[in-house]
């Protein structure tokens, strides 16, 4: 039997879904266990950080890095993994794009403390105390906190990477075509793909999906989808709820249509666009409130119309917003 | 501040209006603030929505769409496409946080020289208003190119 590889589980700024996920490969991690030890993992294993530091570098074969880049431990870690790692992989929304955490690149450090630290409901803190990097316990001991960042990163703004596994989290789907090539890898010597694949399907989710599609979409209204009885066979984007389907590469298995919930476009843009937002901004605007009578429309009514799209950011950029064209929100004055 | 500030301005120009208008401000010998670069494109449907972004991300002060009036479209409908995303695409840079006036969509024909002249010195002057946009000198670092 060929030689067991090792791998590795780091987690960023995480939900730590994504460690559930490797978990949920079911019988399928005895499988993955066969052909490779799992030697650090913090959520999985009793290990300590020292362990990840002390291993000779490049000894681990596959590093699986999820979560986003939020802190400066978190900057440590990912280039800890890059030293320790022949292969490191991007693994999740998070590290692929900035995924949900990248969503606080619509704010920064000061407005998020002010609003942790002081403003939520269910804070006490009379003092107003933040976090600081440094502070002095009652004893005098030195007490360190990793330094918060203004902005959000995805794993490759920080280090290189070579492979990306698209969704929050990914789906059983994404994980058993990660299997068959770290097993054929592994067993039979077969090459990996080549170094940046994203490692999910080059079409669109809208070609996985399996709901009903009429032909030519026309979306007259918009409705969340609590507010229509919706059918349960049909496309959702035809049924005025916004679906992401058509600006989001597929590989998931379209695993949320089919459980009559809409894309939010986790796996990110499709193969031919880099921009997942833009991409959805065409096609919805293409689509929504067309009419036959569109050349008597004036300016003025176009825009009442585009504007019973709440919030498009949030909507577009859901998951990708560090890895927009923009990448962040800036203030500047309105008038 | 005391150098001037020159901005730097993308205006896309549809091949069959929009373009021939600037030519003809040009031969006309209007007199046209030179802040601005001209790209040209088929239709200004052509325009992606991303290059608008892509544009701002690498630091224009401002970005113009021109095409041709609605119904004088070469390709029929491509600038009532073209008017529905940019509604959008407005929508989106004030949520990103950037003054509305630092994207325009405007109609140019063939015929219209002077409009030209007079649209493109307009925005040219309120982007001068407005100062460097503030994506221009966003510290931050320098991201991995998508
Ligand atoms: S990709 Fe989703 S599941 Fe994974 S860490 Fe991010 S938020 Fe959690
Ligand atoms: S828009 Fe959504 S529901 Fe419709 S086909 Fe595409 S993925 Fe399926
Ligand atoms: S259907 Fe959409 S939201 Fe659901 S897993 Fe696939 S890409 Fe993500």
């Amino acid at each position: 039997m060929a030689e067991k590889i090792k791998i590795a589980l780091k987690r960023g700024a995480s939900c730590v879904g994504c460690d559930i996920a490797i978990v949920n490969f079911n019988e399928e991690l005895f499988t993955l266990l066969s052909v490779a030890d799992l030697v650090f993992s913090p959520t999985l294993l009793d290990v300590k950080y020292d362990d990840l530091k002390k291993m000779p570098d490049k000894s681990i074969t596959i590093g699986f890095y999820h979560g986003a880049v939020r802190n400066s431990d978190n900057e440590e870690f990912a280039h800890i993994m890059r030293d320790k790692c022949q292969i490191l992989i991007a693994y999740g929304a998070c590290a692929h794009m900035g995924g949900i955490p990248g969503l606080a690149n619509v704010t920064d450090k000061i407005a998020i403390f002010k609003k942790v630290y002081k403003e939520t409901f269910s804070t006490v803190n009379p003092d107003g105390t933040l976090p600081e990097e440094k502070s002095l316990d009652k004893e005098g001991h030195e007490l360190t906190l990793p330094r918060f960042y203004d902005e959000v990163y995805a794993l490759d703004d920080i280090v290189d990477v070579d492979y990306y596994v698209p969704a929050c989290p990914p789906t059983s789907d994404i994980n058993n075509k990660i299997l068959t090539v770290v097993k054929e890898f592994v067993e039979e010597g077969k090459p990996l793909p080549p170094k940046g694949s994203i490692i999910a399907s080059e079409k669109t989710l809208c070609d996985e999906c399996e709901r009903k599609r009429s032909g030519e979409i026309k979306v007259d209204r918009l409705y969340r989808i609590q507010e229509i009885a919706f059918d349960e066979e049909k496309c959702f984007l035809e049924q005025g709820i916004i679906c992401l389907g058509p600006a989001t590469r597929a590989g998931c298995g379209a695993v949320c249509t089919a459980a009559n919930m809409p894309c939010r476009g986790c796996m990110g843009p499709t193969a031919s666009v880099t921009e997942q937002g833009a991409s959805m901004l065409s096609a919805l605007a293409s689509v929504y409130g067309m009419t036959d009578r569109e050349t008597e429309l004036s300016e003025e009514d176009i825009e009442k119309l585009m504007m019973q799209i709440p919030d498009p950011l949030g909507l577009f950029y859901r998951f990708s917003l560090p890895k927009s064209q923009l990448g962040r929100v800036v203030k500047e004055r309105v008038e | 501040m005391s150098e001037e500030f020159k901005p730097r301005i993308l205006v896309f120009c549809c091949n069959w209006c929009a373009y021939a208008g600037a030519d003809l401000a040009g031969v006309s010998r209007f007199q046209i603030s030179p802040h601005f670069r001209v790209i040209r494109t088929l239709c200004s449907a052509r325009v992606d929505p991303e290059w608008i972004l892509h544009a701002f991300r690498k630091g224009a002060d401002g970005v113009m769409v021109l095409g041709c009036h609605p119904g004088d479209c070469h390709y029929i409908g491509g600038n009532y496409r073209t008017r529905r995303r940019m509604a959008l695409v407005r929508m989106l840079l004030t949520q990103f946080g950037l003054n509305k006036d630092r994207f325009q969509l405007e109609w140019v024909s063939a015929a219209e020289g002077e409009k030209f002249a007079r649209v493109v010195n307009n925005f040219v002057e309120r982007i001068k208003e407005l100062g460097p946009s503030p994506y221009g000198k966003l510290e931050r670092r320098e991201r991995k190119a998508v």
